[in-house]
């Protein structure tokens, strides 16, 4: 029928639209990436040197930046979440845990500008006046606590990430553990297990290898945060063991030197930043996604 | 053989001790959105008055001024977004749904053979850090015509949107049974009329429910406004002139050194975080409570 024609066709253009626009994306990227990365060659992963008065363009701390604090956030998130998704399928009340549930999709709708601003304002402060002189006083010796407690930085920007990437982590695991059978519960507390060992040995042995599917999938989310952790993690672009000391991630130096650089190398290494980031953030979501799907067929 | 009672008494309290640290967790999950909310009324409350939502920004020193610009701005590009980005995303979705089937047993005329690839292009361009958007609509809007403009950010902004709505959209279509469609082809509708007025019909309200939450999600979005709509202290809605937006003032505010500017920012998030979760809530607790909602 012609209508029908007519109908696909339309629906074949959107679909197109769509195509186009992501082949775009990586073409668009990649030109614009090409002038730096062909002047810098690989020194341009490897330096950490970032200083467009000098023409030198490293992005070295800033992809130390983004691994650390991504990393920092999920050794902080996987436990608080994973714990939550437990307590939303395995101890609470199904209406308390429809609530809690709730409250945890409101915090994953806030805006990443709020988090932002909240961690500036609120969390900063705290961590300056408090949380670090009490680390730095006591664990001193370890590398992680050494130098002035800045507040702004490196572990501020690992906590931000940590509480936004908390509901997506919850949500995913809460998934993996609904999966896991009733019958398998009942057996191990049937067996004689306490409620605690019924839960380790029946649900997170069993959700294990989904979990780290999620937990990638979680990674790949914080590698991209971009408004909240520039506005906590100092902007500096420098590769220091500390977690007090201000750093710089990928995305971070995107928000912050693009609409104001005018030089060409300079736009063109911004430009190079963000291929990288496009590449890593795509591959691991890729990879995650692959891993989930064939876990799921097995 | 007999277990020592000891040994019995110690996994028990481990269990407890155990289940006492989950809850724990569960607390410090929520906690932060308590903390956040606590703060944005205690500080911003206080910034919320008439004038805050009619007036611009006033330069550095003087007293009062608003956000009126910058929800003006918001609202223009969450539009222009949405009327771009919803038939788009639409349209991909019903095309995914209802041409794309995903294994080979749907119905003669249902696998198209780019459904795959723009199911995949759709997932990566969801899974893009919302920077990189700005970044791409930087190289192809703002370089050829030399300047930041309202429309290249609502651009950005409709790229953010498209996937969202594509992706649920396919989703909540497919869960429409089949027979419904045989029904109304079987009494000689053509098909795009009951793609249109069974299927997509049927399945409207959760369609509606998560258009609303995409946008709201764009509301939110700043880091591509950074290099695309750029900002702009006073009234402006040319659709070709820097514009200033709600997320990228309350950076603005926040990131200067001025007390009463950080006042503004908080009222400002405030006023942005309660309209984020109430269309949240409203549309959580109505229309979307039976459906699953995607995490990826």
């Amino acid at each position: 029928m012609k209508g029908d024609r007519i109908f696909l066709q339309i629906l074949r253009g959107a679909a197109l639209v769509s195509l186009l626009i992501l082949a775009g994306f990586f073409l668009q990227l990649f030109s614009s990436a090409w002038p730096a990365l062909k002047a810098s060659g690989i020194s341009f992963f490897t330096s950490t040197n970032w200083d467009p008065n000098q023409q030198a363009f490293g992005a070295g701390a800033f992809i130390y930046g983004t691994v650390v604090s991504s990393l920092l956030a999920l050794v902080i998130a996987v436990p608080i979440s994973v714990a939550t998704a437990l307590c939303l399928t395995d101890l609470f009340a199904s209406r308390v845990a429809a609530m809690i549930s709730f409250l945890v999709e409101m915090l994953a709708a806030i805006p990443s500008v709020v988090f932002g601003l909240w961690g500036v304002f609120v969390l900063s402060p705290l961590l300056r006046s408090t949380i670090q002189p009490f680390l730095a006083e006591r664990f001193s010796w370890i590398p992680l606590f050494s130098g002035p407690p800045l507040g702004i930085g490196m572990m501020s920007a690992g906590i931000i990430l940590a509480i936004m990437i908390t509901p997506t982590l919850t949500a995913l695991s809460r998934e993996l553990f609904l999966a896991i059978p009733t019958l398998q519960r009942e057996a191990a507390l049937a067996l004689g297990a306490t409620r605690w060992e019924a839960i380790r040995v029946a649900v997170l042995k069993s959700a294990t290898s989904g979990l780290w599917g999620a937990v990638v999938l979680a990674w790949g989310r914080a590698l991209g945060e971009t408004m909240a952790v520039t506005m906590v993690i100092g902007n500096r672009a420098q590769v220091s063991p500390s977690l007090f000391a201000p750093a710089q991630t990928l995305a971070a130096v995107l928000a912050n030197e693009y609409a104001e650089a005018t030089d060409d190398l300079h736009l063109s290494a911004l430009a190079a930043v963000g291929f990288t980031l496009l590449l890593v953030s795509t591959l691991i979501h890729w990879g995650a996604k692959t891993w989930i799907k064939r876990r799921a067929q097995t | 053989m007999k277990v020592s009672p000891w040994f019995d008494r110690w996994r028990k309290w481990k269990s407890r001790a155990a289940l006492l640290l989950l809850v724990g967790g569960c607390g410090l999950a929520v906690l932060p959105l308590f903390a956040i909310l606590l703060h944005l009324i205690r500080q911003g409350a206080s910034a919320l008055d008439w004038a805050f939502f009619t007036q611009a920004q006033k330069p550095v020193g003087e007293l009062g001024g608003g956000m009126g610009h910058a929800i003006l701005g918001t609202l223009a590009q969450v539009g222009l977004a949405s009327l771009l980005g919803i038939p788009l995303g639409l349209a991909c979705g019903i095309y995914l749904s209802e041409f794309g089937a995903r294994e080979r047993q749907g119905a003669p005329g249902t696998r198209e053979r780019f459904a795959s690839p723009v199911r995949f292009a759709l997932e990566l361009l969801a899974s893009t850090p919302s920077i990189l958007v700005g970044v791409f609509v930087y190289g192809v809007i703002v370089v050829p015509m030399k300047k930041f403009s309202l429309m290249s950010g609502a651009l950005a902004l409709m790229l953010i949107l498209l996937p969202l709505v594509a992706r649920t959209s396919e989703e909540l279509l497919r869960l429409i049974p089949q027979h419904l469609r045989e029904a109304g082809l079987a009494l000689g509708l053509p098909r795009w009329k009951v793609i249109l007025s069974v299927v997509l019909r049927s399945a409207w309200p959760g369609v509606w429910a998560a258009i609303l939450l995409a946008m709201a999600r764009i509301a939110g979005e700043t880091a591509p406004l950074v290099l695309t709509s750029f900002g702009n202290p006073s009234f402006s809605h040319a659709w070709d002139q820097p514009s200033a937006s709600l997320p990228l003032q309350i950076y603005t505010y926040a990131i200067s050194p001025f007390e009463e500017w950080h006042r503004m920012a908080w009222a400002g998030a405030l006023t942005l975080v309660l309209t984020v979760l109430v269309l949240n809530a409203i549309t959580r607790i109505s229309g979307g409570s039976h459906e699953r909602r995607r995490h990826d």
